[in-house]
């Protein structure tokens, strides 16, 4: 064990205390954690918990729904036991019937434990079927396949409809609106402002959007994650991580001799934000098919189009003074719009509420660090109150919430 | 999040769905070569209609409560002799009539009302339905109760008996821990039930105390004999929200589809049928393949219907006679398609050879 002294300077030598030793240390910090275990023993052991709630006081009963397919073979439900006494799933209705299911690996599930219910139940295509499981006490559980479609399997067609959906939603719209960089590059002072203002707007509206669908997402995941702090934190470690790129891009920049403008760092920033961004959304399209919702999904896609042709423009607009190359410009593109297509496949896939909050978290974070991004290039030196009364700055911003307003409106 | 549709844009979204995916479809057909033998996404076909696969999974353990046995048990005939001395005993008087008494005891008891679903019931002697009452019209009875239960209970019994007798005032409960004397004649002749009145008065019944009360006609011969079945219509609310989750002839959900009811072809057979269901307003039984005769509370000696569905209120009930004329299983439920799927279902099997 090193010690945290140089060696020649003893404590007889210098007439100081002398420190404990390594293994003293050790001690002392493994001491109250060896205490700690001791006293879960005890808790386990004697179950000062039991004693409360008495003989024979009903188990508390959760089961979180994490994902339902609905395929040839009838539906299959995957569910997760999120309370703190085990559960057993003792029958199964589909649309108030019993009906015949397996449970593997069994119908008994401990905290936090997981089965597969497959039910061969003949669902009709187009209509809404309820599942209601009941567990050995009677509790029921209930989940409802608003529309039912048959769950898309991960094969060459899953995977090529699922790009087609994040071409649709990420990579298409997003090119579009980059089509606005000559107007952009061509326009005055007032004209970029407004621009960068609009960005803005958009961004705000999709900054609240993000936290309305994260928590909402949390509220509906098994409470054991704890959702909202898992989002919170998520944005935050995502800001957070957003500035430290920014920072480390700049200083590359200088080093390097100011070979890139400011205006492209920002460009690149907010490309990463939006396509943090559009993970998150894919996710929820993925998502939407995979709990037997694909018409929902179908809905999203819808309102992610029309939304995201902003986020084009969003990219493009501190670009307004900087020389570009079209390469440049489709890696921009691609950032912010591709990741949509991942984000499709892994919430098809893989769906569970808990990624949904987490990528939503990040694509919050992200969104917030670019807004912050964008400001400072708006307002610059001055302060952020005196350019906001701009007419420009002032009119932009309105101007972005009521397009993302208008669209929203429009897709419901 | 987005798009979190009613109803209404649910029709349109799932058109532009099938746009999407037909454009999808078209789009990664040409993008993706090996397409072939792929199930189209949007006209797949439902899965296999397996018939067998309805009905709850699993068996129940009959130990405690085996429902074929209770079909044909009245006043404790289930028990051996010493055993049903305990709770029946049975005094011929001068005047020909007898006197039965009875020890009835109400307890909580978690039963299994289901494969594997386990129910916390009140119970009359530790069973749902409470012990079938048998009697002859004129005789005395003397039911001495016990409440060993949580909650104040009691019995009121349907026929005719004094005010002080009917078990139903706040003040007519017992408390935990008390008894009671309950003595009245057994009449009119019928098929009755009796069920505890506490309060409140829902819960009680649908917790489970209630149970068949059968008074037969003065004369033996007024009925022809036949092989009696007491069927009690029951329904359990497992998670409290004023619906019931499992229905049941005599408790145990799709029971008597796995353990047919075994009558013989060309036999006369009487059905002691009560409506016990609570929370739904009515219930009903559907026989396939044969007619039954209809007598309402089985208070006169000639049918009123002939018919293969009798619809009961909420603690009403019927005698159906019937005679099965061909071998095999014949089905019966309740005709409410969402009761016989929710366990109100069974079957008859009928053996022998066809009577000519």
């Amino acid at each position: 064990m090193p010690l945290s002294q140089p060696p020649r300077r003893t404590g007889a030598e210098t007439g100081r205390v002398r420190r404990p030793s390594g293994a003293v240390l050790l001690a002392l910090a493994v001491l109250p954690l060896v205490l700690l275990g001791g006293l879960l023993g005890v808790l386990v052991w004697s179950g000062p918990v039991d004693a409360v709630r008495g003989e024979g006081y009903p188990p508390v009963e959760t089961l979180a729904f994490q994902r339902v397919e609905l395929g040839p073979d009838g539906v299959l439900a995957v569910v997760l036991n999120d309370g703190p006494d085990p559960v057993t799933i003792a029958q199964v209705q589909v649309d108030d019937a019993y009906w015949s299911f397996t449970s593997a690996p069994g119908p008994t599930l401990a905290h936090l434990g997981r089965a597969t219910l497959t039910i061969p139940y003949p669902w009709v295509e187009g209509d809404a079927h309820t599942l209601r499981l009941v567990t050995s006490s009677g509790v029921t559980f209930d989940h409802e396949v608003a529309v039912a479609v048959e769950t898309p399997s991960p094969d060459a067609r899953f995977f090529g409809i699922f790009t087609l959906i994040g071409l649709y939603v990420g990579v298409i719209p997003v090119a579009i609106g980059l089509l606005w960089l000559p107007l952009v590059s061509r326009a005055g002072r007032a004209t970029v402002n407004f621009m960068l203002a609009l960005t803005i707007g958009l961004l705000l509206f999709l900054l609240i959007e993000a936290g309305h669908d994260g928590l909402e997402a949390a509220a509906s995941a098994p409470s054991s994650f704890q959702g909202e702090a898992l989002f919170v934190f998520g944005a935050l470690a995502a800001y957070i991580g957003l500035e430290m790129v920014g920072g480390w891009l700049r200083t590359r920049r200088r080093d390097a001799g100011a070979a890139v403008g400011s205006g492209w760092i920002l460009a690149l920033l907010v490309a990463t934000g939006i396509g943090l961004h559009n993970f998150g959304e894919g996710l929820a399209i993925g998502a939407a098919f995979s709990l037997g919702e694909a018409a929902l999904g179908t809905l999203l896609i819808v309102g992610f189009t029309l939304h995201n042709t902003t986020e084009g423009l969003a990219i493009v607009a501190p670009l307004a003074k900087e020389p570009v190359r079209v390469g440049q410009l489709l890696r921009l593109g691609a950032l912010g719009g591709a990741p949509t297509i991942a984000g499709a496949m892994v919430g098809g896939l893989i769906y569970s509420p808990i990624w949904s909050v987490l990528f939503l978290a990040i694509g919050a974070g992200a969104i917030a660090q670019v807004v912050v991004q964008l400001t400072r290039q708006v307002v610059g030196e001055e302060s952020v109150s005196a350019y906001v009364a701009t007419a420009p700055v002032a009119g932009g911003l309105f101007a972005g919430v009521a397009v993302m307003y208008v669209t929203g409106l429009i897709v419901g | 999040m987005r798009g979190r549709a009613d109803p209404q844009n649910r029709r349109w979204s799932r058109r532009a769905w099938l746009r999407l995916a037909g454009l999808g479809s078209l789009t990664s057909g040409v993008a993706l070569a090996s397409q072939d033998g792929q199930p189209d996404l949007v006209s797949a076909s439902a899965p296999d209609h397996l018939g067998a696969a309805m009905g709850p999974v699993g068996r129940v353990s009959t130990e405690s409560f085996d429902p074929t046995q209770f079909l044909r048990t009245w006043n404790f005939s289930n028990l051996p002799a010493l055993e049903r001395e305990r709770f029946y005993r049975e005094t011929p008087k001068l005047d020909g009539t007898t006197l039965r008494e009875y020890e009835l005891f109400a307890v909580d008891r978690e039963i299994e009302i289901a494969p594997g679903v386990f129910f916390p019931a009140w119970t009359y002697n530790g069973q749902v339905p409470g012990p079938t009452i048998r009697a002859t019209a004129g005789d005395h009875l003397r039911i001495n109760f016990v409440n060993q239960g949580s909650h104040p209970h009691g019995l009121h019994f349907h026929g005719w008996h004094p005010p002080g007798m009917d078990g139903a005032l706040a003040e007519q409960q017992v408390m935990p821990g008390d008894s009671f004397l309950y003595e009245f004649d057994a009449e009119p002749f019928g098929v009755h039930l009796y069920h505890c009145h506490a309060n409140p008065l829902k819960r009680h019944l649908h917790k489970g105390l209630y149970g068949a009360f059968i008074v037969d006609p003065p004369s033996a011969s007024a009925r022809p004999p036949a092989d009696e079945l007491v069927m009690v219509l029951n329904g359990f609310d497992t998670n409290f929200d004023a619906e019931n989750e499992f229905y049941a002839a005599n408790t145990v959900a799709s029971f008597y589809l796995q353990e047919p009811i075994r009558v013989a072809v060309g036999q006369l057979v009487r059905m002691y049928v009560v409506n016990m269901t609570e929370f739904d307003l009515i219930n009903s039984l559907h026989l396939h393949g044969m007619f039954f005769d209809v007598f309402r509370t089985g208070t006169s000696l000639t049918t009123t219907e002939s018919t293969d569905t009798i619809m009961l209120c909420q603690g009403e009930r019927a005698i159906l006679e019937t005679t099965f004329r061909y071998p095999g299983d014949f089905m019966f439920h309740g005709h409410q398609a969402e009761f016989a799927e929710l366990g109100w279902m069974g079957l008859f099997r009928a053996e022998g050879t066809r009577a000519t």
